[in-house]
């Protein structure tokens, strides 16, 4: 199969993403981007699949931060979706929900972890969100995602601009 | 699960993951090495699948959620397939950065299979 990527030869594709930029407007499912993508996947993979897994296991323990980690990992599916096939308004939308989520539900969870219906703390343990105590049991990832996930659409829209 | 097994696994998975990353972002596309760095670890998943059905008959049993290792598990064995077929699809550096990124998730998610499997 010779498709038309397969038509460069591997020395001048070894250079884009970087030579690339500016030269067209960036499709943000495309180039760095695409690492952007596989990571959100990854997450929202995990946020969801998790959450389903506490609301079916143990529902009952944490509703209320069970349906949040949910409301989540649907939201990352959606974040992922919207940049993997460039619908820009919509990644912005999303990203900025995860933004919010993870500061408030973060914050929420560290000050006042009755309203969310938590126990513990523990970012490991069995009642453990995707947004609780910022993110800590995903290394953190839920927090600094959002803003790389911004940024990078910001950089995308000044390059699409310009092109 | 037998833990020497699941750390040469996550050593092995975080190497993958720093190679792919560092030869992606030297601006190569995925090549034999990095492809073959995903089999590897992909390999390795598979074997951990083979170790969890045949470990509880030896005496090796799970204490913590079996279902939510299986969840782990079979996630995990999907995902080098799913970064390799997307690094062919598109093949640029940042492709080489994703099989890292792949490789780095498989890291993490055994951590956690070993700790659901002995919590």
């Amino acid at each position: 199969m010779s498709g038309a990527q397969n038509t460069e030869s591997p020395e001048a594709a070894n250079t884009d993403g970087a030579a690339g930029a500016g030269a067209v407007a960036r499709r943000t499912g495309s180039g760095v981007g695409r690492v952007l993508v596989a990571v959100y996947a990854v997450l929202a993979i995990a946020a969801t699949g998790r959450s389903v897994f506490q609301i079916i296991d143990r529902f009952a323990e944490a509703p209320v931060a069970f349906l949040l980690s949910a409301l989540a990992g649907v939201i990352y599916l959606v974040a992922t979706i919207a940049l993997a096939a460039r619908l820009r308004m919509l990644a912005i939308i999303t990203i900025s929900i995860e933004l919010l989520g993870v500061l408030v539900v973060g914050t929420l969870s560290m000050v006042a972890p009755a309203v969310l219906g938590l126990d513990s703390l523990d970012p490991f343990g069995r009642e453990s969100t995707v947004w609780s105590a910022f993110g800590a049991g995903y290394l953190l990832v839920p927090l600094v995602l959002p803003v790389l996930g911004l940024l990078y659409l910001r950089s995308t829209a000044v390059r699409a601009a310009k092109g | 699960m037998i833990a020497a097994f699941t750390i040469a696994q996550v050593i092995v998975a975080c190497l993958a993951g720093l190679l792919c990353v560092a030869i992606g972002l030297a601006g190569r596309r995925p090549n034999d090495l990095t492809l073959g760095a995903l089999v590897l670890v992909e390999v390795l998943l598979l074997a951990q699948l083979v170790v969890a059905l045949i470990a509880p008959a030896l005496g090796n049993h799970p204490t913590g959620s079996v279902p939510l290792f299986y969840v782990y598990l079979i996630s995990a064995v999907l995902i080098p397939p799913l970064a390799v077929v997307w690094a062919l699809i598109e093949r640029t550096r940042w492709s080489t950065v994703v099989l890292g990124v792949a490789a780095f998730a498989i890291a993490v998610m055994v951590v956690r299979m070993q700790q659901i499997w002995t919590p």
